[in-house]
């Protein structure tokens, strides 16, 4: 790891005063430490966000939604009184999200924007298309853990447990750079890696996530998070499915699907959403509308099986919602 | 205004099981590599150097965190321990005694980081249950495989706690 200079600021407005060229952002170090050894990030200088205090907890408005701050550690957000009471899809994403340390050091902010896990990726010597190379190695390498859907040049799959739980509670993420504020739907957030865009977040050069907000009326569906893993913990989702709804009398509506793991993105697709309004979520219906998320999946040689895992993990992520 | 601190070494002031120490290191380095070479407490061990298997598990403010993740800069201000701060007067921590009672080591490289993580949870829930301390110590690998003892060592630890 190369020479970087360092400072830990204590408000926001000092912190982006010290974002210029050539600084990142540190949180918890899970990802951005890692990425700095293998020289896949080389800053000339860290700004520590997390003495920043106002940017840390949880607030519950009634009327008004939750807010999370960006430099919440996963594990208070897991442990969440207020969540668990009103939001319990975005503590339970995180129970089996990588391991207790991580979960205390990480943060919501550094879990949104954590790059991904592709093996090519993350070897230093491998010049991939993302890298900026000429082509994508996993399309025809190793590519067990790839993307079955959405990929453009770039097969990596979005790795967070946060998001696709997040996005299925219409969360909206606040930024702010020394230019301004804005707000901007989590989903937005989201790009598959294309053409000029070798990456896969749509966050601007010095600009922070400040805040994580839920509207209101997001906390009246009923959600859940399942994962489907390689062993049952400190592993990230092979594929990961969040579903919630509205459920009155039996029947569903306002429905939310979100899978994380299939696509570079957290893969929504509101088709699906519609066909299972108005349904009481059968197992006919719930499959019908895993039949509309996957209709155009083009799995790689060793990946197929995602499709098969997806498809039943949608149909039991929305049973359950039933029970 | 907070400035640039680094690149190069640095004073730091880091309070380590109790007693503030300082050294002289870059912001680059590790708190694990400052623990095991400046400061010489090499009871806590490194392996993967990349969270993936919790041998460099210290407490930071009580909780268990990765210390080969964690720049030593980053832990000013902040309260470090280690293994070698458990036992008191040569007498072993409780939880520290739980594993020598039940055989929970073969290598015992992994065992420091193991400790730490059931430390933190009895502290946190003195009346930990057998699946409490099975996600305590969820991310600490074994690679001999001594997770029935290390769980029967932690389940014990609590019930003499209780
Ligand atoms: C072994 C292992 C297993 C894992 N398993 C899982 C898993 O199962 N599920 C899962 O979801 N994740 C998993 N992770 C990823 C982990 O959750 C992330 O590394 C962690 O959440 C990142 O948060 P952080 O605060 O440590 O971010 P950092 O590493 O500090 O930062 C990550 C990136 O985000 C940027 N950043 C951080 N905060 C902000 C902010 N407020 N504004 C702007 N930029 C910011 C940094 O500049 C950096 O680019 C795993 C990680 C490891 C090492
Ligand atoms: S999937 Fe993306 S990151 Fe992985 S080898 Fe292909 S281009 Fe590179
Ligand atoms: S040495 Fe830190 S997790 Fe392996
Ligand atoms: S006792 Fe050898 S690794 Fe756990």
């Amino acid at each position: 790891m190369s020479l970087f200079a360092y400072a830990r600021p204590k408000a926001l407005g000092e912190a982006l005063k010290l974002l210029k060229n050539g600084t990142i952002a540190l949180a918890g170090g899970t990802d951005l430490i890692t990425l700095m050894r293998h020289g896949l990030a080389e800053p000339d200088a860290l700004v520590d966000l997390t003495g920043i205090e106002g940017l840390r907890g949880i607030t519950r408005e009634k009327g008004r939604g939750i807010r999370i701050g960006a430099l919440t550690a996963l594990s208070d957000v897991e442990a969440s009184a207020d969540l668990l009471r009103s939001l319990p899809i975005v503590p339970e994403s995180l129970r089996d999200a990588a391991t207790p340390q991580i979960r205390n050091m990480g943060t919501v902010g550094g879990n949104l924007l954590q790059r991904n896990r592709c093996w090519y990726f993350r070897d230093e010597g491998v010049q991939c298309w993302l890298k900026g190379g000429k082509r994508c190695f996993a399309v025809d390498g190793e590519n067990r853990y790839h993307a079955v859907i959405g990929a453009h040049e770039c097969w990596i799959v979005s790795p967070s447990d946060l998001a696709p739980a997040l996005i299925a509670s219409d969360a909206e993420v606040e930024l702010a750079s020394s230019l301004g504020r804005r707000r901007i739907p989590l989903a937005g957030f989201y790009v598959a890696p294309s053409g000029k865009q070798r990456k896969e977040h749509a966050i601007r050069r010095g600009e922070l996530i400040t805040t994580v907000r839920i509207p209101e009326k997001a906390l009246e569906r009923k959600g859940t998070y399942v994962k489907a893993m390689e062993r049952k913990a400190w592993s990230f989702a092979i594929v990961s499915v969040a579903a919630a709804a509205r459920v009155r009398d039996g029947k569903a509506s306002d429905v939310r699907l979100v899978l994380g793991g299939i696509a570079p993105i957290p893969w929504r697709v509101p088709a699906a959403e519609r066909v299972l309004d108005g349904t009481s979520l059968d197992d006919n219906a719930c499959l019908a509308a895993a039949d509309v998320v996957l209709k155009d999946a083009t799995p790689l040689r060793d990946n197929g099986y995602k499709v098969t895992l997806a498809r039943e993990l949608v149909r039991r992520a929305l049973r359950s919602l039933m029970s | 205004m907070t400035s640039l601190r680094g690149p190069n070494a640095v004073d730091l002031t880091l309070n380590v099981n109790g007693h503030d120490r300082s050294v002289h290191v870059p912001p680059r380095f590790s708190l694990l590599d400052t623990l095991r070479g400046p400061l010489g407490l090499t009871g806590t061990k490194l392996v993967c150097d990349e969270g993936d298997c919790g041998a460099c598990t210290v407490l930071i403010d009580d909780r268990p965190v990765y210390s080969c993740l964690t720049l030593a800069i980053a832990a000013e201000g902040r309260r470090v321990e280690t293994i070698e701060g458990l036992s008191q007067d040569g007498t072993l921590h409780p939880v520290q005694e739980a594993f020598v009672e039940h055989d929970a080591y073969q290598c015992g490289f992994c065992t420091p980081g193991q400790v730490m993580s059931v430390v933190s949870l009895l502290r946190a829930k003195p009346d930990a249950r057998e699946d409490d301390v099975r996600r305590a110590v969820s991310g600490n690998l074994c690679r001999c495989g001594a997770y029935p003892n290390i769980v029967a060592a932690g389940v014990a630890a609590a019930k003499k706690k209780r």
